[in-house]
């Protein structure tokens, strides 16, 4: 009994940290599809909003006003972050914007550990503590919201790419950027569009993990990076199969630390992006989905 | 043309006289001064990765991301070999040196099938897993607590303790590096690799390996940075996997950034720039902002990254040779020497626009 309690403990765990990366990951795949560009400042932008909404909350705005207000921040800072670096440099090789985007990263960091400093900040739970019991294991109502957030706005997001006009217009221009422009789409709005939204997503994946592993200045690397090997597992410019993805370097991450040993859990997940790259790296779903956004 | 040879000939012995004269006379000039003696120690140290980084991103035109895990390895061996196992500290760098390119040409294989975004995350991946083996690995590193009592490197007898003395010894290295960076350039791999960073299809169309090319350069650049690594290592005495994480990677390629690839000097005048920039910040930062920490270094370094990629993509050594040829070309002389100097040049990191 003591085995199958810790199993669905850390199948919970991992599902939580899955839906996590998932919304980072869906941020990556958004700004991937149509900007071309690998933003390695994206776990920053979960920073950010995770800080922000903190400050927010403690200078007693309420609750959920505090979340939309520090997504906001965060698309505004995205915005500038695509204004200031990324639109000036566009026709700059590959790595030459991959090192832009570390730069902005760089400076996120620089300007949270100014504003905050080191010290980790905690956020109080959606709604009050408190958790649930199940088979034995203990699983905390915000790990339900994470994962209920996570799943409602992936299906607000394909009803975005879906049914709205702007949403359409995206994936035109992922489909082909050259046609969406002879239609009269302005691609330089799309990837303003593209990457404040990536930023906005990232903001909400940081505010719903704060209350269960706090905050702190430099939580955005590791999120961002795992994140990332979730959306080459699926392919990068494939938002389900990102999702999948995630959920995958989830629960891995949660089973090596839960089996093997913490230290390594960082390196499973790497071991599993530099063998998907090696071995297929079109993604691991490259065959079973060809649906693009 | 015989006659321009012979005078590039003659610059190019005095350029390396006077390098010499530099580097002997240098700490006499400072006149013992131990903090710029250290300040000299450690630009060597960085300079040596870097021009390492240069060849590989400049020449070759391939991304690092994960070039401070090579430096882990020189810096590791060595500790390790010379504290615990007793072996003499020059067979212990060279065993790190051998030991970095076999890592290089394993990781390597793979690594180069691919291509851009995910050449830059496999190399990423791979920063990440050494850092992890770094920290997790007690028995041989100590894990986080980091590795004490490296003991001090000796030559003909005489180990060197003091700063001077270990000034001449890591510049020797950077020169030696330099020179041996300068001539693979302009050797048959060299003029491959600027094929290659021209158009990898065009390369090897025309009979080039490419594979191979690229697999030697990272291997030599990650024995660049392990003979760096062992010399640190040595030099502190202390280290520990931080030093080998995934951020100094990324400051490695700020000092690439920064000094550009334009030639192999780049990776020197990045390294002397960090370096200088980051002992300045931490002089002047406290006067104006009394309560302010290492953040700035931060925001500062992540600024200039980006501006210097929008604004100077070939960094220093490049705008300083574009400016020249400008100054060449006005001043109306043999245009000649402007087209000799342009054949050795290499590209903006990362090759052609796209």
């Amino acid at each position: 009994m003591e085995a199958w309690s810790q199993f669905v403990q850390l199948l919970f765990s991992g599902l939580t940290i899955g839906s996590i990366y998932a919304l980072v990951a869906l941020g990556f795949v958004i700004t991937y599809s149509v900007t071309g560009i690998l933003n390695l400042a994206q776990g920053d932008f979960a920073m950010l909003g995770a800080l922000i909404c903190i400050a927010l909350v403690n200078s007693g705005v309420p609750f959920v006003l505090a979340i939309g207000l520090s997504m906001m921040a965060a698309m505004v800072i995205g915005g500038l972050f695509e204004r200031l670096a990324i639109q000036p440099a566009r026709h700059s090789s590959v790595a030459v914007l991959i090192i832009i985007t570390i730069g902005a990263s760089f400076v996120f960091r620089g300007i949270a550990l100014l504003v905050w400093g080191t010290d980790p900040y905690a956020l109080r739970p959606f709604a009050g503590g408190g958790s649930l019991s199940m088979f034995g294991a203990v699983i905390q109502w915000q790990s339900v919201w994470a994962i209920v957030i996570s799943l409602a706005s992936f299906i607000g997001l394909h009803l975005f790419f879906h049914r709205t006009y702007f949403g359409k217009a995206v994936t035109a221009c992922v489909i082909n950027p050259f046609a969406a422009r002879l239609m009269g789409i302005d691609i330089r709005k799309m990837s303003l569009g593209a990457i404040a939204v990536s930023a906005g997503l990232g903001a909400l994946a940081g505010i719903v993990i704060a209350p269960i592993s706090g905050a702190s200045y430099d939580m955005g690397i590791m999120i961002g990076l795992k994140a990332f090997i979730a959306a080459v597992v699926g392919g990068l410019t494939n938002a389900p199969a990102a999702i999948a993805g995630a959920f995958l370097v989830g629960l891995l991450e949660s089973f090596a630390e839960g089996y093997l040993s913490s230290g390594y859990k960082d390196a499973v997940s790497f071991g599993l992006l530099l063998l998907v790259l090696f071995v297929m790296p079109n993604g691991l779903f490259a065959k079973m989905t060809g649906k693009r956004v | 043309m015989e006659r321009d040879e012979r005078i590039k000939g003659g610059r190019r012995r005095l350029v390396l006289l006077v390098l010499v004269a530099a580097w002997l006379g240098f700490p006499w000039l400072v006149a013992g001064n131990n903090y710029l003696l250290s300040t000299l120690i450690i630009i060597g140290v960085y300079a040596l990765v870097s021009t390492g980084m240069t060849l590989l991103m400049g020449y070759a035109g391939q991304i690092s991301l994960g070039q401070a895990a090579f430096y882990g390895v020189g810096a590791y061996t060595s500790a390790y070999l010379t504290a615990h196992a007793g072996w003499p500290p020059w067979l212990a760098m060279a065993v790190g040196a051998v030991l970095a390119a076999l890592v290089a040409f394993v990781v390597g294989i793979p690594v180069f099938r691919l291509r851009e975004h995910y050449l830059a995350l496999a190399t990423l991946g791979f920063g990440v897993i050494m850092f992890t083996l770094f920290k997790e690995w007690e028995a041989i590193t100590g894990g986080l607590n980091g590795f004490f009592g490296i003991p001090p490197i000796s030559v003909l007898g005489m180990s060197l303790q003091t700063d001077i003395q270990f000034y001449y010894l890591v510049w020797l290295f950077v020169l030696a590096g330099l020179w041996f960076a300068h001539n693979i350039v302009r050797s048959r791999v060299g003029r491959a690799l600027r094929a290659i960073h021209g158009s990898e299809v065009a390369a090897s169309s025309l009979g080039v390996n490419i594979t191979k090319y690229k697999l030697q350069i990272f291997m030599l650049s990650a024995m660049y940075a392990s003979v760096a690594g062992s010399l640190y290592a040595h030099y502190v005495t202390f280290i520990n996997p931080d030093l080998f994480g995934i951020v100094p990677s990324i400051y490695f390629l700020i000092m690439v950034v920064i000094g550009g690839t334009a030639g192999v000097w780049g990776g020197l005048v990045g390294a002397a720039v960090y370096v200088c920039l980051g002992e300045w910040l931490k002089a002047v930062v406290p006067i104006l902002m009394p309560d302010a920490g290492g953040e700035f270094e931060i925001v500062f370094f992540g600024l200039l990254l980006i501006i210097m990629l929008i604004y100077m993509p070939s960094g220093l050594t490049g705008a300083v040779q574009k400016g020249m040829k400008r100054f060449r070309t006005t001043a109306g002389s043999q245009t000649g020497t402007t087209a000799t100097t342009e054949r050795h040049e290499a590209r903006s990191i990362g090759g052609g626009h796209g």
